[in-house]
């Protein structure tokens, strides 16, 4: 098997098993289905793990092939192509790996889902599609991974969504990610008008050519063509990986009853972005202005996004605003240069967040379907495998020493520590009260939903659907297919920190052979490199620092008020109304958005649909320009009014406001 | 002594108030039938004055077309109304709003 | 006026001849034997086509000739819009078979009327006159009219051919009488001639400013933009899904030659005056239809809206005057053609025995009655849409880019917004088929012709798009670029 077809079969075994579960589904059944999808996935994983370990071992240097040449426009080449270097590798393995534990998870958690083969067809088309953005060599399949990815997310958003209010939420999602891709493109299209060529390796080669060039902006601005371009990028990015402002669509996609959808949400698809902007890095390396952009809103997203946890009372609410509030610390991450640190956390977060949202979906199940946690409780003597498993994954989310978040978010704070950025002093104070907000709403979460009294009641009448606060029977642990892959991603959340460290951010792995590029004088990791002694070294001496302590704090502090005196949490409340007002309403961006864009656009199409009548006819035409007329449109009271003569009217109107224009124009 | 501009104003006349009249008119849909062959009839006016005051025959062969298109259009409109009758009893312009929206 | 000049119209003649034959042999044809006249009318149009790609007359290395006192031009954008015009309506003559039959009004008038409906097409792409525009306009508005009506039980049917009747007669009397002025103006009919004219004597007769713009309101009535717009909702929803297939491709085909024909051949020295006619008719129909189109719970009166915005491009296309920006249009006029047929095709499967689809709720759930159609229609609404790589997507660039090389930046940005805004309800309707239940369990079921149309359809839907330079060079090669 040539190199060639083993990179085309990684992201075609995936898409073939959509294809297959999708349209085939009445010939496939549902046995079919999932073996297809789960056997496409493994595949590619099997394949992106033997091309991961080759460059390892260095047997397989960097690859950079054309597949497919699409067409030749004004001399620029649009094409499909696959550039595989440490760092695809390393995204392609963990893709396929978190998306093959989902595929299995599924076959348990939709069992007795209609939707079960259609189910299947998406998640391994969103396989398909991330796997084609990471492994692009170019911007413009980059593109089409990003938009793909985009669509199978607003596929699975919509799959759950079955109320008529779901086309306000949709339409909300859709407008933001519009936003989001449109500076994606914008960033695309000035790429393509400064380098004259959407290849990676091309454009990168040229970046240096670019310093120094400017754009004029319309209102006579001149701006640096390549922080110019970076910020548009980023704004794709801001789209995709859920930052703040762009952020509102994240939290709705956990609306569903399933956490898998959340898992595609939080594990693999928003690092996109993050993988993206890492994957630009010689361009954002040129731009001090755009790195200083993205980190400030990257320890923004961190601090404000964990506040709003601390207020939420749906389990997977939590965890998504955990999810932005991690995605933060990787966008920080990226602002100070520390690639390898941000694609380091991706990783460690990619397992032990998964973790925690099977975690949770375990609970969901044994619930019923509850997800408020004011309604759980106790739960740790019912499902001990659940309850073990989410305290290791809180652990490592939390950064708790050895553990693998530890290890990523301890060098991210570092880094950021270390850096001279612009506004890093702002961003330092972020990401280390960041990590005090982490434990409080890990440990809430976990004591609210496994400790305490039990603050439910098992009545046997209670139905399928109980009210709040009834559970029909006692609950039990999950199956084998949940709580299997729990243990699988337990174990790598606690190793996988400890174990790969050295190479990834001070080995040169990364770096070494250029999928990161990062100036000297930007480059904090080979400064905290000096300081580096091996991962136990470390470990013990976080013991010492401020965040190790501030963890602790959070930590009592969550013990304090959700395991012994619940009656704090009360009073804090009332003592505070404002505070606690504001972060229940998620700082108000969710009202905005609706009141401006979504309202907007809804009413600005119901007028113009059936009652542009009275106001624009009698305020627009009659005191407009042609009063001539006014008699006539105060008999005229809609536009497709259905009657003949109104729509003659409307024509009429038409060619005198032409000639109107037209003939005066003429001297 | 007539001049072009009498005749091109007699055209506009006419075309004007056969515009009007499809959409001044609320009852009947057969007056905009007539409104309709009006507009037809100014546009002939124009086409044959032009034409003599051009000294050039293209003009009246149009209107010669005009005409006989105009007779198979008003056919046209005929059946059109009666199969509307047929239907809905009706041939008053204001009761033709069940399309709309 | 030799054999030759008279071979140049040979598939007009083709078309004509063979109308009136199937006019006559339906008279010997005992009911259950009209299968036979579809047969005839789908042999007329293939024949049609192949003796149009013959194309002797380019034996002499002309890139054009004309007849009839050159009031008929052979060229090879007529030639390329000629040939889709013949393979849409094949299509459509596959699907409305279908319809007619359920609906028990499978006759030949159908066929008769659309053959004349079709060689008026063909002359309106091939007249270089302005009688022969007129001859060929109220061939095609003649006969809609009546097939508007044709199903002669439906007041709504009826209702909607009267308010297209008038509406269609008014906007034809206002292109005759732009036409008066134009003959006033130059003393010619001729297109050459009178772009002969104008630039003797120059462009500022105020005469000729007045009947561009009645021109100018009688191309944009037969593309239905915005204000002559009000037409296309009504019609669509009132005529038989089987004839809106017909109004809303090919005629639109014949409008984008007449359009080329009359504002850049014949009127080219006011190209000034008609570009900014046109990018303020083009920007209001792409608000206008997007924004009423969100609002629609009719499928017939979305596709209706969503035409609207679509011409709208067809006009930004138009509007800058340029070799690039004809072939634009061209290949978007050719492309809405071929997404609009595969849409309404979907309207009539839907349409069980006796009972018309109608709301977007006959969609829900489409993917579980039969993935296989659905998946077709997903197709088409992305293409609608234009998402990449679908060939809607493709034609739209093609437009923005002549626009933006003319230099109308904003136009083409507003474009854009609006497009993206439009987006959002061919999403919802694709909502509808994958993620909600059905209302009607019973699946779908077609006949193998329906089936093979709807496929190779779906084929050039994504295939145009996938090797999108096929089309785009055929269509760039009209306008020699």
């Amino acid at each position: 098997m040539s190199l060639q077809t083993t990179l085309l079969l990684i992201p075609l075994l995936p898409l073939g098993g959509a294809i297959l579960a999708g349209l085939f589904r009445n010939q496939v059944g549902r046995v079919g289905a999932h073996s297809v999808t789960i056997l496409g996935v493994a595949g590619s994983f099997v394949l992106s793990a033997w091309i991961l370990m080759q460059q390892i071992e260095g047997t397989l240097d960097t690859v950079n092939i054309s597949v497919y040449t699409w067409m030749i426009a004004d001399g620029i080449r649009f094409q499909v192509g696959f550039l595989v270097d440490h760092l695809t590798s390393l995204m392609m393995t963990t893709v396929s790996f978190v998306s093959m534990l989902i595929h299995i998870y599924t076959i348990g958690y939709m069992r007795d889902d209609p939707g079960y083969q259609r189910f299947f067809s998406y998640i391994a088309l969103f396989t398909f599609s991330m796997l084609m953005l990471v492994m692009s060599n170019n911007f413009l399949q980059l593109f089409f991974g990003w938009e793909a990815v985009g669509l199978v997310s607003y596929l699975l958003i919509g799959f759950w969504f079955k109320r008529e209010s779901a086309i306000q939420a949709n339409l909300k999602a859709f407008l933001v990610n519009r936003v989001g891709d449109f500076g994606f493109l914008l960033g695309i299209a000035a790429v393509l008008l400064t380098f004259g060529t959407l290849d990676y390796v091309e454009v990168f080669g040229q970046a240096n050519s670019a310093i120094g060039q400017t754009l004029s902006i319309p209102g006579g601005m001149e701006w640096n063509i390549l922080t110019f371009i970076c910020i548009c990028l980023f704004i794709g990015a801001m789209g995709k990986s859920a930052q703040a402002p762009l952020h509102v669509w994240l939290p709705d996609s956990m609306e569903g009853p399933t956490p898998i959808s959340a898992l595609i949400h939080a594990a693999t698809m928003v690092t996109a972005g993050i993988f993206m902007v890492a994957r630009m890095s010689p361009l954002f390396e040129l731009s001090d202005a755009a790195l200083s952009f993205v980190m400030l809103i990257g320890a923004f997203t961190a601090l404000s996004m964990g506040l709003i946890g601390i207020v939420q009372n749906d389990v997977k609410r939590v965890i998504a605003y955990s999810t932005l509030s991690q995605l933060g610390y990787m966008t920080v991450a990226l602002g100070v240069s520390a690639y390898s640190a941000a694609i380091f956390h991706l990783m460690t977060h990619a397992f032990f967040k998964a973790l925690l949202f099977l975690g949770a979906g375990s609970v969901i199940i044994a619930m019923h379907h509850e997800q408020d946690m004011r309604y759980m409780g106790g739960l740790r003597k019912y499902m001990p495998v659940t309850w073990i498993t989410a305290w290791v994954g809180t652990l490592a989310l939390i950064g708790f020493p050895f553990f693998s978040g530890f290890y990523s978010k301890d060098m991210i704070i570092e880094a950021v520590h270390e850096s001279q950025r612009w506004g890093s002093g702002i961003a330092y104070f972020a990401v280390v009260i960041g990590v005090l907000i982490t434990a409080i709403y890990s440990f809430r979460l976990l004591y609210l939903t496994f400790h305490g009294p039990e603050k439910f009641e098992v009545d046997a009448d209670a139905g399928h659907h109980p009210p709040p606060g009834k559970q029909p029977a006692k609950p039990k642990e999950s199956p084998l297919v949940v709580t299997i892959p729990l243990i699988g991603l337990a174990i790598p959340s606690v190793l996988i920190g400890y174990m790969t460290i050295e190479p990834i951010l001070f080995g040169g792995w990364l770096t070494n052979d250029g999928s990161i590029f990062v100036l000297e004088k930007n480059d904090v990791l080979a400064e905290l490199g000096h300081h580096f002694h091996g991962a136990t070294a470390m470990a013990t001496h976080a013991l010492s620092t401020v965040p190790f302590w501030l963890m602790i704090t959070g930590f009592v502090l969550a013990t304090g008020i959700w395991l012994f005196r619940p009656s704090l949490a009360e009073m804090l409340r009332n003592r505070m109304p404002w505070l606690y007002r504001v972060l229940d309403h998620k700082y108000y961006f969710d009202e905005f958005y609706r009141k401006v864009f979504v309202n907007g656009a809804v009413s600005l199409g119901r007028n113009l649909w059936n009652k542009a009548d009275a106001g624009f006819i009698d305020n627009g035409i009659v005191n407009g320009s042609a009063r001539v007329v006014g008699w006539m449109a105060a008999r005229v009271r809609r536009w497709q009014t259905g009657f003949l003569y109104d729509y003659a009217f409307v024509m009429i109107i038409g060619l005198i406001g032409i000639l109107a224009v037209w003939v005066a124009m003429v001297p | 002594m007539l001049t072009l501009a009498h005749f091109l104003t007699l055209g506009a006349i006419l075309f004007s108030l056969s515009i009007a009249g499809i959409f001044i008119n609320r009852k009947n849909i057969i007056i905009l039938l007539m409104c309709i062959e009006l507009m037809l009839l100014a546009v002939n006016m124009n086409f044959v004055a032009f034409s003599r005051f051009l000294g050039n025959l293209d003009g009246q062969i149009f209107v010669f077309f005009i005409l006989t298109v105009a007779a198979a259009e008003a056919g046209i409109g005929l059946a059109i109304l009666v199969v509307l009758f047929r239907n809905r009893q009706t041939i008053n312009v204001a009761e033709l709003d069940d399309l709309k929206g | 006026m030799n054999s030759a000049q008279l071979l140049l119209a040979a598939p007009e003649f083709w078309v004509l001849v063979m109308a009136c034959v199937i006019m006559i042999v339906d008279l010997f044809l005992r009911e259950e034997r009209r299968g036979i006249i579809h047969m005839l009318a789908m042999l007329t149009v293939i024949f049609a086509a192949i003796i149009t790609l013959r194309g002797d007359f380019l034996a002499n290395g002309l890139p054009s000739a004309s007849a009839f006192n050159d009031s008929f031009i052979r060229d090879p954008m007529g030639d390329v819009l000629k040939v889709f015009s013949f393979v849409l309506m094949g299509l459509i003559y596959t699907y409305s078979k279908f319809y007619l039959r359920n609906f028990k009004m499978f006759r030949a008038d159908f066929y008769t009327l659309s053959l004349f409906a079709l060689l008026g097409v063909m002359l309106l792409i091939s007249a270089n006159s302005m009688l022969m525009m007129y001859l060929g306009l109220e061939l095609i508005s003649l006969s809609v009219y009546a097939l508007v009506a044709f199903n002669r039980e439906s007041g709504r049917g009826s209702e909607s051919a009267m308010k297209y009747f008038v509406l269609g007669s008014m906007a034809s009397g206002m292109l005759l009488y732009g036409m008066s002025m134009i003959y006033g103006a130059t003393g010619s009919l001729l297109i050459p001639d009178i772009a002969e004219a104008i630039r003797v004597q120059g462009s500022d007769d105020i005469l000729l400013i007045f009947g561009l713009v009645f021109v100018v309101v009688g191309i944009a009535f037969k593309f239905g933009v915005v204000p002559f717009h009000m037409w296309i909702p009504d019609v669509y929803e009132g005529a038989p899904p089987a004839v809106t297939l017909f109004i809303s491709s090919v005629p639109k085909l014949a409008a984008f030659a007449m359009a080329y024909r009359f504002l850049s051949s014949g009127l080219g020295d006011l190209h000034i005056h008609w570009e900014s006619m046109l990018a303020s008719l083009a920007i209001l129909s792409i608000i206008l239809g997007n924004l009423a189109a969100i609002m629609q719970k009719n499928i017939k009166r979305m596709l209706a809206y969503s035409t609207i915005s679509h011409m709208g491009f067809v006009l930004l296309g138009l509007l800058p005057g340029t070799a690039f920006g004809f072939g634009a249009a061209m290949y978007y006029v050719i492309v809405y053609g071929i997404m609009s047929v595969a849409a309404f095709a979907m309207i009539i499967l839907l349409s069980s025995r006796g009972v018309e689809a109608e709301t977007l709720d006959d969609f829900k759930g489409l993917n579980q009655r039969n993935p296989y159609y659905a998946a077709i229609m997903g197709l088409v609404l992305f293409s609608m849409a234009g998402v990449p790589p679908m060939v809607g997507f493709f034609a739209k660039l093609m437009v923005l880019k002549a626009v933006v090389e003319a230099g109308m930046i904003w136009l083409a940005v507003s474009a854009v917004v609006f497009a993206v805004i439009g987006a959002f309800y061919y999403l919802r309707v694709v909502k509808y088929m994958y993620f909600d239940e059905p209302e009607n369990e019973t699946s779908i079921t077609a006949p193998v012709d329906f089936g093979a149309a709807l496929t190779l359809n779906g084929i050039m839907i994504i295939g145009l798009g996938i090797f999108s330079s096929s089309l785009i060079t055929i269509c760039m090669t009209s306008f020699g670029v």
